[in-house]
C-alpha cells in the first residue's frame, strides 16, 4: 500500500454519480451538422486548411496547429464543409468564435490511417505527431499534450500520474472509460512514460469508483505494466493536479508553479486513452466521452463527436420538461452554457441539464461575516475572504499579494459560504482584470518605444536631408545648370498639352452605363465621383513640404 | 452569468447565528436557575429591542428588511449584551445599550459584516462608563439571597415598578465575586480575609456563577464541535488569563486571586467562547487568533486587577478588535507550496 | 531663559545639519516623477491633452502645469491612478471617454499620399507614395492623429470588438442593497 498524504482543505458535496455510472458508454451518433471551433485548447487557435465546399473525410485535418502552443483540429465525420465563420461556442461569455461547420453525409468514411511505432520513433517527431493528432488534456484544462510530453526545459520528470480522480459530482466519464477501456488507457500511459522518461508510473482513483480500480488493476496485470494504481479517499478537489500530486507523492507544488517543478507530470485518463488511439491506430482526437446527466430521462455516458450540438445530445439522452439550462462541466467548476446549441468541444466532460429542484437559483448574497469557513476548505490555503474583499474593492495589487493566482477556482469556498457569495466569480473577475492590465501595460510600453523611435527617426531624417541639401548646394555651385530656362518652359508646355489631351480623351470614353441603375446605386456613384474629384483637386495642389 | 458552484452546502448566516444562540441556551437556563427570572425577562426585552432597532436602521439605510432581520445577528448581539448586564438591569439601561450596540457599533459602521468592534461589547462599555451604579447591582445568587423574586416581581423591578413591599434592595442584590475581591483589596484586606467574610465565593468562581460558567463552557465546546468557531481564540484567551493571573498569584497570593478564580467567572467563559470568537470583529488567521486571544486574556486580568473596573473582558476585547487589521496583515499563513521563510 | 534659547538653537542647528546631509546623501538624479507618470499614461501619443505626446504631458503634470484629468484614452481609471501616484484628489475626466478603437484605412479610397504615415506617432502605418496604405492594427494606439491629415477621408476609427481573446469576466453583481 502506498502511503497517502492529505492535501489541505476540500469538501464533500453529494456525489450524484450513480445516476449515470451504471449504464455503459453509448456509441457515437452522427448528427447532421457538426460545428467544430478552431480554438478548443489553450494557446494559439488552429489555422483552417480547408475551403468552403470541400469534402472532408472522417479524421482529416481541417485546421493545423499554429505555433508551439497549439494543436490541430480534425473532421469528426465525413461530409462537406458548409461554413467557415463565427458560430456559437461553449464559453461563459456567449461570444461566438471561428468554427468550421461540416454537413455530414452519414457515411462516416474514414481517411486512410494507421498507427506509428512509438518505440522506434524519435521523441520530437512523436511529439509533432501528437500535436498533429490534435491531442489536448481532456481533464478540462485542454493544454496541448505535445507540450506536456516534452520534458525539456524543466526539471526531470520522475513520476507520471494518471489522474482518475474525477472528483466533481455528477461526472462519470472517466469512471466508465476506466471500466470499459482500461487497457488502452494503460497503453497510452506507457507511451507517455516513454516520452517523459519517468521512472515511476502512478494512477490515483477515488475510492467511490471501485469497479474502475478493479478494471485498471486487471488490465495492468494483463499488460504487465509496472503501475501503482491507488485508491484515494473521495474528497473534492482531489482530482486537481496539485492535489493528486500531494495525495500520491506527498510533494507540494510550489506556489505559482506547476507540478512539473517537483518532477511530476499529471495526465487525465481520457487523455491517455486518446493518445493510445492516436499512436496505435492513427485516430486523431475527434470524439470524447461525455457524461450527459442531471435533468434528463436516461443519464449516461456517450461517445460524442466533437462539434455535436449540446441540445442534440440532451435530446439523445431524453430531454425533460422544465429544463432550466445546461452546465458544461460539473456543478463545482462548470459554467452555465449561454447557448444550448453550442457544440461539444475537447474540454466538454459533462453536459449537466439543470432543473429548478436540482439546481435552484443561488440565494441572496449576504455580506461576508469573516467566518473563515472558506479558509478551512481552501486547498491552496488562501484567505478567500481577504481575496474577496480586495477583488470587490478592485484592489488588484493587494489581491495578487495575497496569492490570487494560486487560486485553482475549485469553488470550495463558494460551496461552503454561509453568505452565499459567488466568491469564484470575484476571483475570476480580478484575474481577468489583472491580465487585461498587464496586456495593456505591455502594449503601452511597446507604443512608447515605437514613439521614441519615431521621434528619433524624424530627427535622423531631418539631419540626413540637411546634409543632402548641403551637398547638393555644393555641387550646384561648381556645375552649370543643365537646362536653359527657355528649354525648361518648353518642356512644361509639352507636359501641359499632353495632360489636356489625356483629360479630353478620358472624358470622351467615360462609359455612361449608369442609366439603368436604381436610385441608391446612383447616389453611391455620385458620392464616389465627388470623392474622386476631390482627390484630383488635392492631387493638383503642390505637395506640401514636410512639416514638423 | 454567475458561475461559482452551482451547488451550495446547506449553510447560511442565519444557521450560524441560530447555532450560536442554541449554544447559549444551557448558559441561560443555568443563569435563570441560579439567579431567578430577571435574566429571562431582560433577554426577551433585549431581543425585542434588537429586532426593532435593526428594522429601523435597515429602513433608514434603505436596505431590504426581511433577509437581514432574519439573519439572527441582531438577536445574538441582544443576548450577548443582556447576558453581560445585571439580570435585574432597569429597562432603559438595556435600551441605551442596544441603541449603541445596534445603532452605532453595527449600523453606523456599515451593518452586518462591517463592524470593527463587537456591537454587544460597545453597548456594554458605554453603559459601564455612563451608569456605573446600575451596572454593579447584580442579582444575588438564589442560594444566598434574602428574597426570591417571582416572575411578576422581577418584571416590576425591571420596568420601574419598584421593589416588592418589605423587601430591601440588599436582599436581592449583591456584588459579584470579582467586585467583592476588588472592594476588599481596596480596603487593604487580604484575599484570605475576604474569603472568610463573604458568602459569595463558592468552590471556584462564586456561588451560582461557577455553574453558569460551566454551562457557557459546555455551550462553547458544542460550538467548537460544530465547527462554528475554531479552538484558537477560546484556548488562547483562557490561557492568557491563566498565565497572567497565575504569574501575579505566584508573586503574591495574598493580593492576587488564583487563576482558577479568574477563569471561573462567567464573563471569562462567555467572552472566550461567544464574544472573542465573533468572526466579524476578530482575527481570521490561526496565528492571529492566538495572538488576539492571548492578548485579550492578558488585558482582561490587567484591567481586572489594576484598572478602574471590576471586569475587563469587554474592554480587552474591544482593544484587541482595534488591532485586528494589523494582526491579520502580519500573520498571513503560508499558502500551499509557499517556501518557508 | 538663556539655556532654553540655547537648547532650541542647538536643536535647530543639529536637525538642520541632518536634513542638509540627507538632502545631499540621498539626492535623486533626474526627475523620476516624470518617468512614473509617463508609465501610467496609456502611450497613445494622441495629444488630446494638448501636449504633443505622453511624455510632454507627464512632464507638465510633474511640473504642476497640467491637470491630471486631461487624458481621455486613460479614462477615469487613468485619472485614478495618477491621483494615487501624486496623492491628489480624483477628478472627473474633462472629456467623454471613447471606446478603445483602431484606425482603419478604406483601401479603395486611399490615394497613397503618405500624409497619415507622417502623422502616425508610433509608425503603425505601412505604405509608400502612390501605394495603398494599411494600418498595423496590433501597433495602432487609436490616437486618431492620422484622421485630420487624410485628404480623402479614407481613415475611420473602428472600435475594438469584444471577442474571446479580450473578453473579461464581469464584476459580479452585488445585490445587498436594492437598486
Amino acid at each position: 500500500m502506498r502511503e497517502l498524504h492529505r492535501f489541505p482543505g476540500g469538501v464533500h458535496p453529494s456525489e450524484h454519480k450513480a445516476e449515470s455510472s451504471s449504464r455503459p458508454i453509448h456509441e457515437a451518433f452522427i448528427p447532421r451538422k457538426l460545428v467544430v471551433p478552431v480554438r478548443q485548447h489553450i494557446g494559439q487557435p488552429a489555422k483552417p486548411v480547408v475551403e468552403l465546399g470541400d469534402r472532408v473525410l472522417k479524421g482529416q485535418m481541417i485546421a493545423e496547429a499554429d505555433g508551439y502552443v497549439s494543436t490541430a483540429i480534425h473532421a469528426p465525420s465525413s461530409g462537406i464543409i458548409s461554413e467557415i465563420g463565427l458560430a456559437k461556442v461553449p464559453h461563459p461569455s456567449g461570444l461566438p468564435d471561428l468554427c468550421i461547420s461540416i454537413e455530414t453525409d452519414g457515411k462516416d468514411e474514414w481517411i486512410a490511417h494507421e498507427g506509428v511505432d512509438w518505440r522506434i520513433m524519435e521523441a520530437a517527431a512523436l511529439r509533432g505527431y501528437v500535436r498533429d493528432m490534435g491531442l489536448a488534456g481532456l481533464g478540462g484544462a485542454v493544454f496541448p499534450s505535445s507540450i506536456k510530453l516534452d520534458p525539456a526545459g524543466g526539471p526531470a520528470i520522475h513520476t507520471l500520474i494518471l489522474n482518475g480522480g474525477e472528483c466533481e459530482p455528477w461526472i462519470t466519464c472517466d469512471d466508465r472509460l476506466m471500466q470499459e477501456r482500461a487497457e488502452e488507457i494503460l497503453e497510452g500511459a506507457r507511451i507517455m512514460q516513454h516520452l517523459l522518461g519517468a521512472q515511476t508510473l502512478l494512477a490515483g482513483i477515488e475510492d467511490n469508483k471501485q469497479e474502475a480500480i478493479a478494471a485498471m488493476r486487471t488490465a495492468a496485470e494483463k499488460l504487465g505494466l509496472d503501475i501503482d494504481i491507488t485508491s484515494m479517499p473521495t474528497l473534492y478537489p482531489g482530482g486537481g493536479g496539485k492535489q493528486i500530486t500531494k495525495t500520491l507523492t506527498g510533494l507540494d507544488t510550489p506556489s505559482g508553479g506547476r507540478t512539473t517543478d517537483v518532477g511530476v507530470q499529471v495526465f487525465n485518463v481520457g487523455t491517455a486513452y486518446a493518445l493510445a488511439r492516436a499512436i496505435l491506430h492513427g485516430e486523431p482526437l475527434i470524439s470524447r466521452i461525455v457524461t450527459v446527466t442531471g435533468h434528463v430521462l436516461r443519464p449516461q455516458n456517450f461517445e460524442v463527436l466533437i462539434g455535436t450540438q449540446m441540445s442534440e445530445l440532451v435530446m439523445h439522452a431524453g430531454d425533460r420538461e422544465a429544463m432550466t439550462g445546461i452546465i458544461m462541466g460539473g456543478p463545482m467548476m462548470g459554467f452555465d452554457v449561454p447557448n444550448l446549441d453550442a457544440p461539444v468541444v475537447k474540454s466538454t466532460n459533462c453536459v449537466l441539464a439543470k432543473s429548478e429542484e436540482t439546481f435552484p437559483p443561488r440565494p441572496r448574497e449576504m455580506p461576508c461575516i469573516r467566518c473563515t469557513q472558506c479558509v478551512s476548505v481552501c486547498p491552496a490555503v488562501l484567505q478567500p475572504q481577504e481575496l474577496y474583499w480586495f477583488a470587490r474593492a478592485r484592489n488588484f495589487g493587494k489581491a495578487q499579494e495575497y496569492h490570487l493566482f494560486d487560486c485553482i477556482e475549485c469553488g470550495c469556498c463558494s460551496y461552503v459560504c454561509p453568505s452565499h457569495i459567488p466568491l469564484v466569480d470575484y476571483y475570476r473577475f480580478a484575474k481577468s482584470e489583472i491580465w487585461a492590465r498587464e496586456k495593456e501595460k505591455r502594449s503601452s510600453d511597446i507604443a512608447r518605444e515605437r514613439h521614441e523611435f519615431h521621434l528619433f527617426r524624424i530627427e535622423r531624417e531631418k539631419k540626413e536631408k540637411a546634409a543632402r541639401l548641403a551637398a547638393k548646394a555644393q555641387t550646384k555651385k561648381t556645375e552649370a545648370p543643365t537646362l536653359a530656362p527657355e528649354e525648361q518652359d518648353a518642356k512644361k508646355k509639352l507636359i501641359a498639352e499632353a495632360l489636356a489631351r489625356a483629360q479630353a480623351k478620358k472624358a470622351s470614353i467615360t462609359p455612361k452605363n449608369t442609366d439603368g441603375l436604381p436610385e441608391e446605386k446612383k447616389t453611391e456613384i455620385a458620392e464616389i465621383e465627388a470623392r474622386r474629384a476631390k482627390i484630383r483637386e488635392v492631387a493638383k495642389q503642390p505637395v506640401e513640404p514636410e512639416k514638423h | 452569468m454567475a458561475t461559482s458552484t452551482h451547488v451550495l452546502q446547506k449553510n447560511s448566516v442565519s444557521r450560524v447565528m441560530l447555532l450560536v444562540l442554541a449554544c447559549l441556551i444551557p448558559g441561560i437556563l443555568t443563569y435563570a436557575w441560579q439567579f431567578g427570572w430577571g435574566i429571562v425577562i431582560n433577554l426577551v426585552w433585549a431581543s425585542i429591542l434588537a429586532l426593532s432597532l435593526e428594522a429601523l436602521a435597515l429602513r433608514l439605510r434603505n436596505f431590504p428588511i426581511k433577509p437581514f432581520l432574519s439573519d439572527g445577528s441582531a438577536i445574538v448581539t441582544a443576548w450577548l449584551l443582556a447576558l453581560s448586564l445585571p439580570p435585574l438591569a432597569p429597562w432603559w439601561l438595556t435600551l441605551v445599550g442596544m441603541i449603541f450596540a445596534i445603532g452605532v457599533a453595527k449600523h453606523l459602521y456599515g451593518g452586518l459584516g462591517q463592524n470593527i468592534f463587537n456591537p454587544a461589547m460597545v453597548g456594554f462599555a458605554v453603559l459601564i462608563i455612563s451608569f456605573p451604579a446600575q451596572m454593579t447591582q447584580w442579582s444575588a445568587p438564589l442560594a444566598i439571597a434574602g428574597h426570591h423574586l417571582g416572575f411578576v416581581e422581577s418584571l416590576a423591578v425591571i420596568f420601574g415598578g419598584g421593589l416588592p413591599d418589605g423587601v430591601a434592595l440588599d436582599a436581592i442584590v449583591s456584588a459579584t465575586p470579582l467586585d467583592t475581591v476588588r472592594t476588599g483589596l481596596m480596603q487593604q484586606h487580604t484575599l484570605g480575609e475576604i474569603h472568610s467574610y463573604s458568602h459569595i465565593f463558592g468552590s471556584l468562581g462564586g456561588v451560582g456563577n461557577e455553574w453558569v460558567a460551566a454551562a457557557y463552557l459546555a455551550g462553547g465546546l458544542t460550538l467548537w464541535a460544530l465547527r462554528i468557531i475554531s479552538w484558537h481564540v477560546p484556548v488562547a484567551f483562557l490561557l492568557g488569563i491563566w498565565l497572567t493571573a497565575g504569574f501575579l498569584h505566584w508573586g503574591d497570593a495574598g493580593r492576587y486571586a488564583a487563576p482558577w478564580f479568574q477563569i471561573a467567572a462567567p464573563s471569562a467563559m462567555l467572552g472566550a467562547f461567544f464574544i472573542a470568537t465573533d468572526p466579524v470583529s476578530g482575527s481570521t488567521t490561526p496565528i492571529g487568533r492566538l495572538i488576539f486571544g492571548l492578548a485579550a486574556g492578558f488585558l482582561t486580568v490587567i484591567i481586572r486587577v489594576f484598572g478602574g473596573y471590576p471586569d475587563g473582558v469587554a474592554f480587552s476585547i474591544l482593544l484587541m478588535n482595534l488591532c485586528v487589521p494589523l494582526i491579520d496583515a502580519y500573520t498571513q499563513p503560508r499558502v500551499f507550496g509557499e517556501p518557508r521563510k | 531663559m538663556l539655556t532654553a534659547i540655547l537648547v532650541m538653537a542647538g536643536l535647530a542647528i543639529a536637525l538642520g545639519a541632518v536634513l542638509g546631509f540627507a538632502a545631499l546623501r540621498y539626492k535623486v538624479e533626474g526627475d523620476p516623477m516624470v518617468e512614473k507618470i509617463d508609465a501610467v499614461l496609456p502611450q497613445t501619443q494622441c495629444g488630446q491633452c494638448g501636449f504633443p505626446g505622453c511624455k510632454p504631458y507627464a512632464t507638465a503634470i510633474a511640473k504642476g502645469d497640467a491637470d491630471i484629468n486631461l487624458c481621455p484614452p486613460g479614462g477615469d481609471e487613468g485619472v485614478k491612478k495618477l491621483a494615487e501616484l501624486l496623492g491628489v484628489e480624483v477628478k472627473p475626466l474633462n472629456a467623454e471617454p471613447k471606446p478603445k478603437s483602431v484606425a482603419f484605412i478604406d483601401e479603395n479610397t486611399c490615394i497613397g499620399c503618405t500624409l497619415c504615415i507622417q502623422a502616425c506617432p508610433v509608425d503603425a502605418i505601412l505604405g509608400a507614395a502612390k501605394q495603398m496604405h494599411t494600418i498595423i492594427a496590433s501597433e495602432c494606439t487609436g490616437c486618431e492623429l492620422c484622421i485630420p491629415p487624410c485628404p480623402v477621408d479614407c481613415i475611420s476609427m473602428v472600435p475594438i470588438r469584444e471577442d474571446l481573446t479580450n473578453w473579461k469576466w464581469r464584476y459580479p453583481v452585488f445585490r445587498i442593497k436594492p437598486a
